[in-house]
């Protein structure tokens, strides 16, 4: 048995009450703020909507669940539900179509099309004459499943069905700032010492009224201060370890000076890199790509955007957070659109471009020389490791400090990824056993040399 | 004590009541000092509302808020594509195989494009032409600041539309001939196109103009051969070789011919060619020859003669000095030994002098002239050209199209040309440059770069090579061949007509691996030959008639077409030079050619590898004759050379203020001067140098009779060494005659320095006796670099690449002269005081006593007059001892484990210690900020030049040291290269730029632990050896010792 100390000690029930009280306060607070989507409870609303709602329309049949799945695997990439895409929408499409048209469009539409089909041609024209690719894999069964996806009826924003009580279970406490909880504090400090010091003086006048003799203060001593001053051996102490704390304060300051660690310019455009690589879990050398074979990780160009963002024209309202909501998330797509040139009524581009013009992060000196595959491709160093938590960053800063103190402790502390890269293998062989060590850093591999990075 | 002395410092203060002495007592400056200038008047100053007080609020003010400003750092901005193009992947390099064909220089290239921008020419291996400093410097020119950016109309900038209607509506209203004047194109599209053109348009003419003429040999070919085409020599299979007065390793016939001639240098088997060399002007032949006779350019013919008559087993009568005749006896009996391996070329501007070279070559059976697959690369006819001046001058010519020349600068009758222009009422120019001749004409097109064109060209009958552009015009600029089509009211581009013009002739080859390799063999494409037949006879006829009428001009050229084969003078009055006065050579300079990149810093920087002399032409002079003229080259208490001036004549003009340079070597009673200087528009004005040699080239004569006359003046010259030789210092350069080569124990012939151990000879190369401990160096790269003395021809393609690979800037003439230029790699060039370096040694070991040395060092210093010479590239030894690191206070210079010696610019405070610690003097230091900077207006002050900047490598500040990195990008991007395939690195992978522009192998890179590369071998080869090994600094460049070929038949 665990030996307790203190059981029902006075500190415990003070720090329960005081979280009690913030528990609360959080409660009421939350409910005042009208609270965003939140996936999780999309995704219960439709899991509990989508069978019973399928049951009520009685010419579709299928399993939602699987279809949305295949819908977005194989459709989502040209079709949404609502609005137009490089193909048409799709919601309740069963009812624009007969079941069996679209099992012989989704099969293979240019067969249909070349059969001479009247509505497969409009459709064909109607959408720029993009060919839909076959889906020869789809089974019947399969294809029911994605009409049953697309028959179900749009979500109504669900923030008016959110249970409250949903909230309280530990995801809620997010939305009290800091800064309130603090504020409370200090003010219940206040009104402790206002306490305090009216209870004291109360003490006193019943103390003077009921002849208490209070202690009265001796005659003063020497002031501390003179003292100090008189004793020189202190004095002199005292000036030299203000001095070396000073200087070293003032060597701190100027080391810093050109250093832009935490440097969070803001961007033409607001891009998130908490939406697309957190949320989404974009692979960084996906758009990124240069950063495989190039000394630059590259800035993505546009038609890298819109490889996606020609079908995603708007945020999910779920990516919606309190401080940027959906009207702002979809603005900024539209400055991609503007810039690319696209538009997105017309799916089409206007060939009228405006290239954004990034503020760069991080800036090396000229005379430094760094390689992004060298340490990417060849090391396999977690972009991460210099960049910092991207994933959680809604807008990019600068996370380390890219001095050459950085840099050179860094290859001090990191061993080659030697093994299976056959480049490597004699060297790495001749000088492990040289130094006598099992595996080799990059300074014993010679990269602290001076000229590997400045030339 | 005090003493009364007094002290003086001018005599003046000696004197009574001096009046000097009196105002310097009174006055401190003995010149008013202007303070009129910077206070201004006195009204204004009252005049000004501002008071002191709001003049110090307003400092105050923009200190503090420049202060304030200065805290905040700059905001980068990167600019991503909006469309990335598949092929451009930001900071990797892509390369194009394309051919520079600009009517002088013709080769197939490969050129290394960054995030789209050309940014370095290399050599392209499987086009095998080479290329020299010029080609690799040609990158730059795409960059100049002088190049038109639009078309011209009458003055103005206008439209393409508009240029377009203008033309077209004079074109078709044009009376008389239309007339295109061009360079040689090389091109079957071009030439397709043009016989095209002609059908469009009624009366035009073809007029092909080679600024340097090549018309002997074109003639003397033609007459025998059919075909208007020069030789091709292969130098490589070549015994033998004896050349009369061809500069073939500079641009004699199109040039191109160093790398195979190097490749017969290097003694294999025991074997390598023999060079005599029969010349006038020291050029980089001769100094390259085994054997270099200087011989008067009158003499030329008659050393031809004799020879011709000694290979034919017949004696001969000749005047030649018997000094000279010895040299051609011996030289005949050596021809007539190798045979078929022999080979005799001449550069003597005679046709019946060519027609006797060939025959010769006939005779011999030789295998080394190859007439099945002539050089197309000079197709010009002077006497074309003159008639064409003639009748612009009669007024029979309507519409001239000029493309790609420059006749206002380069023709020796420029003037008449000038005065014909006037009479053409449609006069149009093709260029990139508002040059001499653009400025004169109507209508100014402008057209793009080669690296902005497409082309084909046909190098020799077989071999042809593609032009692809790689970069979209820079300026709105259209090429020739476009502009026809447009006039033609064709609506294909050039594009699709090179295409169609290979559409059946390619064979098996898909043009994009045509265009993927830049060259293919292939038979000639139909161009229309039917037509073409027809307009060159008749051009050819016109051009013989009009020969007859300009009889008195152009008598040497007139007998295009019916060249006797031999000793048959009937028809032709050949080249004759008076006897007794001086005689002029007119050479083409390795660094400028006929002077079309006049505005390309680099090449002006060039040094010229004989003179090493840059930013300058001048008049070069045997020492006798200078003595005799009493012209001097002085040498300035700055070290910097300052020369006489002298006014040239030839006929009727005079080329005034010519400096001199006193050569030696230089065959006496003979003068030469280079041609393409001296030109004046389109040229920025630091780079208007030189005398404009092209008015002495009278006829199109290289070879002249001219008058001399000295005039008063200093020159001063940017040369960057002097004429001193080695002083028999053998630490430098080794050397040895084939014969001792073959014979002899290597330690006769490079023997390792020894010092004093314990009173026991030691070699300097053994740990014993080293200053330092050294490092294992067996583990992982450790880089090596030979260069062989004997394939080096001192071309100096290799500085040039040097220079566009590593971001050299360019200093400017006043900043070469005190010797502060920043080659990276300079080729040094040696000459020995006796006729051979090993004269020189043993005249140096043999001294005695001091009366010995006072007199005979003296005379060391000076070098011969005819010396022998050796190039020796230079650049930073890589030294594993390095003298530099030591001294380093900052240690911003020290060693890497792969042996590059290392040099830290952000580290170095520029002390420059270490510069005058380095035994080999290869350390540069950047006197000045060389960019963006007014005072060094030259391709790094301009956003357009600095385009041509390897983004890889640091451009550095003011106040570094920099100097050879051995090129430590490169190894790092095949290394880096290799880890992510991952492979191990090969055998040859490793390049520094000057190793990869080598063409003839002289320089060689490697990994030295790889002992399947070729450096290991060439470290152990006997003749490797290191300069200065007895400083026992270990360097890491070795160089091959020189072998001269002595051996006489």
């Amino acid at each position: 048995m665990k030996k307790v100390k203190f059981r029902h000690s006075a500190v415990r029930i003070l720090v329960l009450s005081i979280s009690l009280f913030l528990s609360i306060n959080t409660l009421i607070l939350a409910q005042e703020e009208t609270s965003p989507t939140d996936t999780q409870e999309a995704d219960v609303q439709e899991t509990v909507q989508g069978p019973s709602e399928a049951g009520v329309e009685s010419n579709v049949s299928g399993d939602a669940a699987a279809g949305k799945a295949l819908f977005n695997s194989l459709c989502a990439a040209c079709h949404k539900l609502d609005g137009n895409s490089i193909g048409p929408p799709l919601r309740d499409i069963s009812s624009k179509r007969d079941v069996q048209w679209l099992q012989s469009w989704i099969k293979n539409s240019q067969a249909l099309i070349n059969s001479g089909d009247a509505d497969a041609v409009a459709i064909y024209n109607e959408y720029n004459q993009v060919a839909m690719p076959p889906f020869p894999q789809l089974s019947d069964i399969d294809i029911e499943n994605i009409i049953a996806y697309t028959s179900e009826p749009a979500l109504v924003p669900a923030a008016a069905q959110a249970a409250s009580g949903e909230v309280g279970d530990g995801t809620g406490s997010g939305g009290v700032s800091t800064d309130i909880v603090l504020g409370i504090l200090a003010f219940v400090l206040l009104m402790l010492l206002v306490i305090l010091y009216l209870v004291n003086k109360t003490l006193r006048r019943f103390a003077t009224a009921s002849g208490v003799e209070l202690p009265v203060k001796g005659p003063k001593g020497k002031p501390v201060w003179k003292s100090f001053i008189e004793n020189q051996f202190l004095v002199l102490v005292s000036a030299i370890v203000l001095l070396l704390v000073g200087g070293y304060m003032m060597y701190g300051y100027f080391m810093q000076v050109g250093v832009d660690q935490g440097y969070q310019p803001v961007q033409p455009i607001h891009f998130s890199h908490k939406i697309h690589a957190g949320d989404n879990q974009i692979d960084c050398k996906f758009c990124h790509s240069s950063a495989r074979v190039s000394k630059t990780s590259g800035i993505p160009s546009l038609n890298v955007c819109m490889n996606c963002h020609k079908s995603i024209g708007e945020v999910a309202d779920a990516t919606a957070t309190d401080e940027y909501s959906k009207e702002f998330y979809d603005a900024e797509i539209q400055k991609l659109y503007t810039a690319v040139g696209w538009d997105p009524e017309q799916q089409a581009y206007t060939g009228e471009t405006e290239p954004v013009k990034w503020i760069r992060i991080h800036n090396l000196p000229d005379f430094a020389y760094f390689n992004h595959s060298q340490h990417v491709e060849v090391g396999g160093i977690a972009c991460q490791t210099c960049h910092g938590p991207v994933e959680e960053m809604e807008i990019m800063y600068q996370n380390a400090p890219l001095t050459m103190g950085w840099c050179v402790n860094c290859h001090r502390e990191t061993n080659v990824m030697a093994e299976g890269n056959e480049y490597y293998e004699k060297v790495h062989a001749e000088l492990s056993k040289k130094y006598g060590v099992e595996e080799l850093t990059v300074a014993q591999m010679g990269g602290n040399e001076c000229m590997k990075c400045h030339y | 004590m005090s003493s009364n002395k007094k002290y003086w410092q001018s005599v003046e203060e000696l004197k009574e009541n001096s009046s000097i002495v009196e105002t310097l007592q009174n006055k401190e400056f003995v010149e008013e000092i202007p303070t009129d200038e910077f206070l201004g008047d006195k009204d204004t100053l009252s005049g000004s509302t501002t008071t002191r007080r709001d003049f110090l609020k307003y400092v105050g003010f923009s200190t503090a808020a420049a202060s304030l400003a200065a805290c905040e750092g700059p905001v980068i901005r990167s600019i991503p594509y909006v469309v990335q193009p598949d092929r451009i992947v930001p900071g990797v390099a892509n390369y194009y195989a394309t051919t520079i064909a600009d009517g002088f220089d013709f080769a197939g290239v490969l050129v290394k494009t960054r995030e789209g921008r050309p940014i370095k020419i290399e050599q392209n291996i499987l086009a095998n032409t080479g290329a020299n400093a010029r080609v690799h410097a040609s990158v730059l020119s795409l960059y100049d600041s002088q190049r038109l950016k639009r078309p011209v109309s009458n003055g103005e900038i206008v439209s393409w539309e508009t240029f377009d209607t203008d033309v077209r509506q004079q074109l078709n209203s044009v009376s008389g001939d239309i007339v295109l004047l061009t360079q040689t194109f090389a091109s079957p599209s071009t030439t397709r196109l043009i016989n095209e053109f002609s059908q469009r348009y009624p009366n035009v003419r073809h007029v092909v103009y080679d600024t340097v003429s090549e018309d002997a040999a074109l003639d003397a070919f033609e007459s025998r051969y059919g075909q208007r085409a020069l030789a091709n020599y292969d130098f490589s299979k070549a015994e033998t070789i004896v050349s009369i007065g061809a500069d073939f390793l500079g641009d004699w016939a199109g040039g191109g011919y160093d790398a195979a001639y190097a490749r017969g240098r290097v003694p294999q088997n025991g074997r390598m060619s023999r060079h005599i060399q029969f010349e006038s002007n020291f050029s980089l032949t001769g100094a390259n020859a085994d054997k270099r006779i200087p011989v008067k350019l009158s003499q030329q013919r008659a050393v031809l003669n004799a020879l011709n008559a000694m290979i034919g087993g017949g004696g001969t009568t000749s005047d030649l000095p018997p000094a000279i005749m010895q040299a051609v006896e011996s030289a005949a009996a050596q021809l007539r030994r190798s045979g078929s391996s022999a080979v005799v070329v001449s550069g003597i501007p005679d046709a019946q002098a060519q027609a006797q070279v060939l025959s010769i070559n006939e005779a011999l059976g030789s295998q080394v002239m190859d007439s099945g697959n002539p050089r197309m690369v000079r197709q010009g006819n002077s006497s074309q050209v003159q008639q064409l001046i003639a009748d612009m001058n009669a007024g029979s010519v309507g519409a001239i199209m000029i493309a790609g020349v420059n006749p206002a600068y380069s023709l020796p009758n420029a003037n008449e040309f000038v005065e014909g222009l006037k009479n053409v009422e449609l006069s149009i120019a093709f260029s990139m440059k508002a040059d001499e001749t653009a400025k004169l004409c109507k209508f100014i097109a402008a057209t793009p770069h080669y690296l902005e064109s497409w082309g084909d060209v046909q190098l020799t009958r077989r071999n042809f090579t593609l032009m692809q552009p790689t970069i979209r015009p820079l300026f709105d600029t259209r090429q020739f061949q476009d502009t026809l089509l447009r006039w033609m009211d064709s609506d294909v581009n050039y594009y699709d007509y090179i295409r169609e013009t290979w559409q059946d002739s390619l064979g098996t080859l898909s043009w994009s691996q045509a265009l993927h390799d830049g060259f293919f063999e292939s038979g000639a494409p139909s161009t229309g030959s039917t037509t073409t037949g027809s307009t060159t006879a008749q051009n050819a006829a016109t051009a013989l008639t009009g020969a007859t009428t300009t009889a008195s001009t152009n008598t040497g050229n007139a007998a295009s077409g019916n060249v006797p084969a031999n000793n048959n003078t009937t028809t032709s009055s050949p080249l004759v030079l008076e006897e007794g006065g001086f005689e002029l050579e007119l050479y083409t300079s390795v660094g400028m050619g006929d002077g079309q990149q006049a505005n390309n810093p680099w090449l002006q920087e060039f040094p010229d590898p004989v003179t090493r002399v840059s930013w300058d032409n001048y008049l070069k002079v045997s020492r006798a004759d200078a003595e005799e003229l009493g012209l001097t080259n002085e040498h300035a208490s700055d070290g910097g050379l300052n020369g006489s001036y002298v006014n040239l004549s030839v006929g009727d003009r005079v080329l005034e203020k010519v400096p001199v340079y006193i050569q030696p070597g230089q065959a006496r009673g003979t003068v030469s001067l280079a041609l393409g200087y001296g030109k004046k528009e389109g040229v920025q004005e630091e780079m208007q140098v030189g005398v404009n040699a092209y008015t002495l080239y009278r006829d199109f004569r290289s070879h002249q009779n001219v008058r001399i006359e000295k005039v008063g003046g200093t020159h001063e010259f940017a040369c960057v060494q002097l004429h001193r030789t080695l002083m028999g210092r053998g630490d430098i350069i080794k050397e040895t005659t084939l014969e001792i080569f073959n014979t002899q124990d290597v330690h006769v012939w490079n023997k390792i320095p020894e010092v004093s151990l314990n009173h026991i000879e030691t070699p300097v190369t053994s740990p014993d006796v080293d200053l330092w401990n050294g490092f294992d160096r067996s583990i992982g790269h450790h880089f090596n670099m030979s260069i062989d003395l004997n394939a080096c021809t001192g071309c100096g393609a290799c500085v040039i690449a040097c220079h566009s690979e590593n971001n050299v800037p360019v200093v400017g003439k006043r900043e070469v002269r005190k010797f502060r230029d920043m080659h990276w790699l300079r080729i040094d060039r040696y000459f020995s005081s006796e006729d051979t370096f090993k004269e020189d040694i043993d005249k140096k070991v043999n001294m005695s006593g001091l009366g010995d040395s006072l007199s005979q060092f003296g005379e060391l210093e000076n070098a011969a007059d005819n010396p022998q010479v050796v190039f020796q590239p230079m650049l930073c030894q890589h030294c594993n001892h390095a003298p530099c690191e030591t001294v380093c206070p900052v240690t911003a210079t020290m060693h890497g484990r792969q042996g590059q010696n290392q040099m830290v610019y952000n580290r170095c405070v520029g002390t420059r210690y270490c510069a005058n610690n380095c035994p080999y003097k290869v350390r540069r230091f950047n006197w000045f900020r060389y960019n963006k900077n007014e005072e060094f207006d030259y391709h790094l002050n301009n956003d357009l030049g600095r385009m041509v900047l390897n983004p890889d490598v640091t451009v550095r500040s003011r106040g570094v040291m920099e100097k050879c990195s051995f090129c430590i990008q490169r190894t790092q991007k095949t290394i880096l290269d290799a880890k992510r395939d991952g492979r191990p690195i090969q055998g040859d992978e490793f390049e520094t730029a000057c190793s990869a522009a080598c063409d003839k192998g002289a320089i060689v890179f490697g990994d030295v632990n790889d002992k399947s590369s070729n450096i290991a071998a060439l470290r152990d080869d006997e003749r490797s050896y290191h300069v200065l090994e007895y400083v026992g600094t270990k360097p890491n460049v070795m160089y091959q010792t020189k072998v001269r070929n002595t051996s006489e038949a």
